[in-house]
């Protein structure tokens, strides 16, 4: 175990390596120099930024040479000075917009596990049933409807039709006035939409996943072992095949954390939520160099630092990787 | 090799989910080729006695907030969407299966780089990416597709080399490269064809995707700029009328839903026909 943490742990140099490059090169992709089309359209940064700019760039030094600074800086965690009017570190930025989307996706997260393993496991055992196709028909509707759509439909229902639930932002007006009560439920009022557009978002992935793998190890013969040996079919199910089916499933877990804190841009920015998929979404209008590419780095180092997270649990789970690899 | 298409075709045919898909894909098709007969308005006609009027007799889904007939948008938009898909998924497709084709043969060091590069890839979250992109680009249609497609090939080039690697060692490979073939020759001629068939499954799927992922950029308003009809920004008025206008919201999305549904289930079909024993 120990040779294949450490091998695993050496492999994600080269791979983080590659992703600020690609990063950096999609910083020199624009045409012409970056601090000069950026500058050039805001005009609120002074002549006196911008030579700040060049100089953290390194703009007159050779590209390789600009890359090296730009990494030692990153492994600082420093990114920079966002191009907006305010000015402020980028990781600052970062940092304060990460409560609200990670919340968001914790109990989203929660949900889709709590609702899509009940529902893989009744769609499993009651395979070719009309339990079973209306759940499939709900998988593949889930696939296709895009989830922007599905949350403007919602908004019209709650929000415009039945006037139950506000449809953007995070507090009403005069929250600052609330009882600590009052104020939570006035969050709670707020992201219930998001959070069920979110879950509904992922349900239909893991509902399928988890059926599928139900029904491989239902094919098992070990199941049939226990089933002649006359075990009550609960027991069967519960005991021994669904321990096996959720081992899968849970390394999932894994590959959720780039979304925990990466959260969305198009339910953030339809439901008007300050989080960082927003973030980055104005980050992009506003062609904030600095803040498009922090958040692209940290987003794809959490999806290998998730990748990572998956293998191990897998390979604590089950031996024979562990002892291959 | 005709039994083995009549019996692909056969397996297709059975499938009522599928024909299903395979029928509403070919009239999307048409609807878009043949637009201008579909509908008698101009998409792009402003009207501004007939401003977002709900569904009637003579505007099917009603009108936009320039008094444009939402029907002639939506079946206009779908000309955009069927072109996104196209394009985007023919880029990928291209890529995937170049990277695959030379991975998987060559081996060695070049597949271990070329790899890699599939894994960095995959590490950035694709929408991020897509958007980080498009912002430095001035709006033009034919980049949203090159770059959908430049993100989306890495599954592509993973299947391929998988399917290189088992084909390599086979019999006929061998006895090619006993009879003197050149490499281009090999891989063109005898391992190509052999591995199309997942990347026609995963292509048909790729559509699908494409079009979402385009219409949610549209939607975003960094994609297909008005007053060029897409489903996305026909859908972006929606929520700016979500008061007024339910029509404006409710159609665009049923398109996009129906559309994606019907790839969807296309490729699910051709798979199960190709590879029975990959039937979920």
């Amino acid at each position: 175990m120990l040779r294949y943490l450490i091998k695993r742990l050496l492999m994600l140099v080269p791979l983080f390596l590659g992703i600020t490059l690609i990063t950096f090169t999609v910083i020199h992709l624009a045409p012409g120099e970056p601090v000069e089309m950026q500058t050039a359209m805001n005009p609120k940064i002074s002549a006196q930024t911008r030579q700040k700019l060049r100089e953290y760039y390194g703009l007159d030094k050779p590209l390789h040479i600009q890359y090296g600074r730009w990494l030692t800086r990153l492994s600082k965690l420093d990114f920079g000075r966002s191009f907006a009017s305010d000015n402020r570190p980028v990781i600052d930025k970062i940092k304060e917009r990460i409560p609200v989307t990670l919340s968001l996706n914790i109990i989203a997260l929660v949900l889709e596990f709590g609702l899509a393993i009940p529902i893989g496991i009744l769609a499993a055992t009651h395979r070719e049933t009309l339990l079973d196709k209306g759940i499939t028909i709900f998988v593949f509707l889930g696939f296709a409807v895009p989830t922007f759509w599905l949350a403007l439909l919602l908004m019209y229902l709650f929000g415009v039709k039945l006037g139950w639930l506000p449809i953007s932002g995070l507090h009403s007006l005069g929250s600052e006035g609330f009882t600590p009560v009052h104020w939570l439920l006035d969050i709670g009022r707020h992201l219930f939409l998001p959070i069920a557009v979110a879950t509904f978002g992922s349900l239909a992935g893991l509902s399928r996943y988890m059926r599928a793998n139900m029904l491989e190890v239902l094919g098992q013969d070990y199941i049939t072992t226990a089933r002649a040996k006359g075990l009550a079919e609960r027991a069967v199910i519960y005991r021994h095949a669904l321990k096996n089916a959720l081992l899968p499933v849970i390394t999932l877990l894994g590959f959720s954390l780039p979304g925990l804190i990466g959260g969305s841009v198009i339910f953030e920015t339809i439901f008007a939520i300050p989080g960082m998929g927003q973030l980055f979404y104005m980050g992009v209008m506003a062609r904030d160099y600095p803040l498009v590419m922090g958040i692209l780095v940290i987003g794809a180092f959490l999806t290998l630092v998730g990748n990572l997270l998956a293998d191990l649990c897998y390979a604590l789970a089950d031996p024979r990787i562990r002892h291959g690899g | 090799m005709t039994n083995l298409y009549t019996l692909y075709w056969n397996r297709f045919r059975s499938n009522r989910f599928a024909m299903a898909g395979a029928f509403v894909v070919l009239a999307l098709f048409a609807f878009s080729i043949l637009a201008p007969l579909v509908t008698p308005y101009n998409p792009d006609a402003i009207d501004a006695y007939h401003v977002l009027l709900p569904p009637t007799d003579a505007h099917w889904f009603g009108t936009d907030e320039l008094g444009r007939d939402v029907f002639t948008r939506v079946v206009y938009g779908a000309r955009i969407s069927l072109k996104v898909g196209f394009v985007a998924v023919g880029i990928a497709v291209l890529v995937g299966t170049v990277v695959g084709l030379v991975a998987g043969f060559y081996g060695g060091w070049i597949d271990t780089i070329l790899m890699r590069f599939v894994d960095i890839m995959l590490c950035f979250p694709t929408f991020f990416l897509i958007l980080a992109v498009i912002a430095m680009l001035e709006p033009s249609i034919w980049y949203i597709m090159i770059i959908i497609g430049l993100t989306g090939w890495m599954g592509v080039a993973r299947l391929v080399r998988a399917e290189v690697l088992s084909l390599r060692e086979r019999d006929f490979v061998l006895a090619a490269r006993a009879l003197g073939a050149s490499d281009l020759r090999i891989i063109f001629r005898h391992i190509f064809p052999n591995a199309m068939s997942p990347v026609l499954v995963s292509a048909t799927l790729g559509v699908a995707g494409a079009i979402l992922t385009e219409s949610a950029l549209s939607f975003l308003g960094i994609g297909v700029q008005p007053p060029t009809p897409s489903w996305g920004n026909i859908l972006t008025s929606g929520k700016d009328y979500i008061e007024f206008a339910w029509w404006l919201s409710l159609f665009p999305g049923l398109a996009i839903l129906v559309t994606v549904l019907s790839y969807n289930l296309l490729g699910e079909g051709i798979r199960d026909a190709l590879d029975p024993r990959l039937k979920r």
